[in-house]
């Protein structure tokens, strides 16, 4: 038996490509603004030993239950809990907006876990400093705190964020229309099942490393300047 | 249309459970053998070895698992092979998790001082006796934690083989929650039974690496 491939057959579709490479980067680029300011506000409520913060016991207890939750069940489940589970409870969402919305839930859990490891390494001398500048906590927390504590943990930030990039592809399954979802559509009209995943999975792998070069490059380079 | 009970809806999710948990285990060990090939292949400081692994990781965690899961399973099919859903998650989960243990325990014997090697050299122990007697039991003890940590990224990873049709908790779950019409109940459960999976899991983890942290 020869098997034949035709990648000419899948790529000839490049416009459903096109779209569904737009819909992953839009998908994870609204997760990732919107996501890590979540991981933000979750690490500053969680952390310790950068100045006492001021949350309350119940909404610390709250923001670790919620952090927990995500971090030990599957995306998948996520999705589909706000997808097909919300709605009973009357929230109906389209698949896109439930879609980012899982993104965002999720990525801020594993934000705010990377973010605070960030923030308790924090000198004290530094707040101490900020404090006899008669700086007051919000300012010392954006900053002085925040800035170095970002950069130190950004490439681990980034890492997480292409893991929620790849992960973006179980939204195809509740039909918002990304990359993998693209794959089917191209594979049930050609038949051509495994060349549209090679192809589908070739294109995760160069948009994976892109982001992670212009996240740990440019984009380092825009928010923290040089050195 | 049958009537469920929420003692019918746990039990038959707790039953799928078993099937996550099967192939959990699969992949963990499976990929743990593999992975520890890939380990000793990168070890050897051949380049040509070392380029095969750095491409190798870099493929399998630069594309989804999902994508992974459905190549192995159109991929076997079309080699001929049977296709069940168990060969093709058990295939798929297994390469995905090597590259990610491989990677991990390059890390724990990249950091065994260089002078460990050395050492171990120049009383003419060869390549094999000084991984087994000096590099390894060292390198064991720093890599447990992360490791025990991965197995609750494979358990997750588990319920994407729900998309080719693999009978576990997610794939359970979706089909109950079409049959009682009442997915808010039947997710909450298939989430909260995810969740009494790993989140052990992941407190152990992070004990014992807070236990190797004192140790040092």
């Amino acid at each position: 038996m020869r098997i034949q491939l035709d990648f000419m057959a899948v790529l000839a579709q490049w416009p459903l490509l096109l779209k569904g490479v737009a819909w992953t980067l839009a998908l994870t680029a609204v997760a990732v603004v919107i996501g890590t300011l979540l991981g933000i506000a979750c690490a500053w409520v969680r952390g310790r030993g950068f100045g006492d913060t001021l949350a309350p016991g119940w909404l610390k207890a709250l923001v670790a239950g919620y952090v927990e939750l995500i971090r030990n069940t599957p995306f998948i489940v996520q999705l589909f809990f706000i997808f097909f589970g919300l709605p009973a409870a009357g929230f109906r969402l389209s698949a896109e907006t439930a879609s980012v919305i899982a993104m965002v839930v999720n990525l801020g859990a594993y934000a705010a876990e990377i973010i605070r490891a960030g923030l308790e390494a924090t000198p004290k001398g530094q707040i101490e400093a900020a404090a006899s500048l008669a700086l007051n906590r919000w300012q010392t927390f954006v900053r002085v705190v925040l800035p170095p504590a970002l950069k130190k943990v950004w490439p681990g930030l980034v890492s997480q964020i292409i893991i929620v990039m790849l992960g973006s592809s179980v939204c195809g399954q509740i039909s918002t229309q990304e990359l993998s979802y693209a794959a089917d559509l191209i594979q049930s009209r050609n038949f051509r099942s495994f060349e549209s995943f090679i192809v589908v999975g070739a294109i995760y792998l160069l948009l994976s490393i892109a982001v992670r070069h212009a996240l740990n490059g440019l984009a380092a380079r825009f928010l923290f300047g040089r050195g | 249309m049958v009537d469920f009970s929420l003692w019918d809806i746990v039990r038959n999710l707790l039953l799928a459970a078993r099937w996550t948990v099967s192939l959990s285990l699969i992949a963990f060990i499976g990929g743990g053998l593999v992975g520890l090939l890939l380990l000793m292949l990168r070890l050897t400081k051949r380049p040509l070895a070392e380029a095969f692994v750095g491409a190798y990781v870099q493929l399998f965690q630069g594309v989804p698992l999902l994508v992974q899961l459905f190549l192995a399973y159109y991929g076997l099919g079309l080699f001929g092979i049977d296709t069940s859903a168990w060969v093709a998650a058990g295939m798929g989960l297994t390469l995905y998790t090597s590259a990610f243990l491989t990677e991990i325990w390059r890390g724990c014997v990249g950091a065994i001082p260089r002078g460990q090697w050395e050492a171990s050299q120049s009383l003419a122990l060869n390549f094999g006796e000084q991984l087994r007697y000096v590099i390894l039991p060292q390198a064991v003890r720093i890599a447990i934690p992360p490791t025990v940590g991965f197995l609750v990224q494979v358990i997750k990873g588990t319920a994407l083989a729900s998309v080719i049709g693999f009978m576990e908790l997610t794939k359970v779950g979706k089909t109950i929650a079409n049959a009682t019409l009442n997915p808010f109940l039947v997710f909450s459960c298939v989430a909260l039974i995810y969740f009494l999976l790993c989140f052990p899991i992941s407190r152990y983890a992070k004990s014992l690496e807070r236990k190797l942290h004192v140790a040092r």
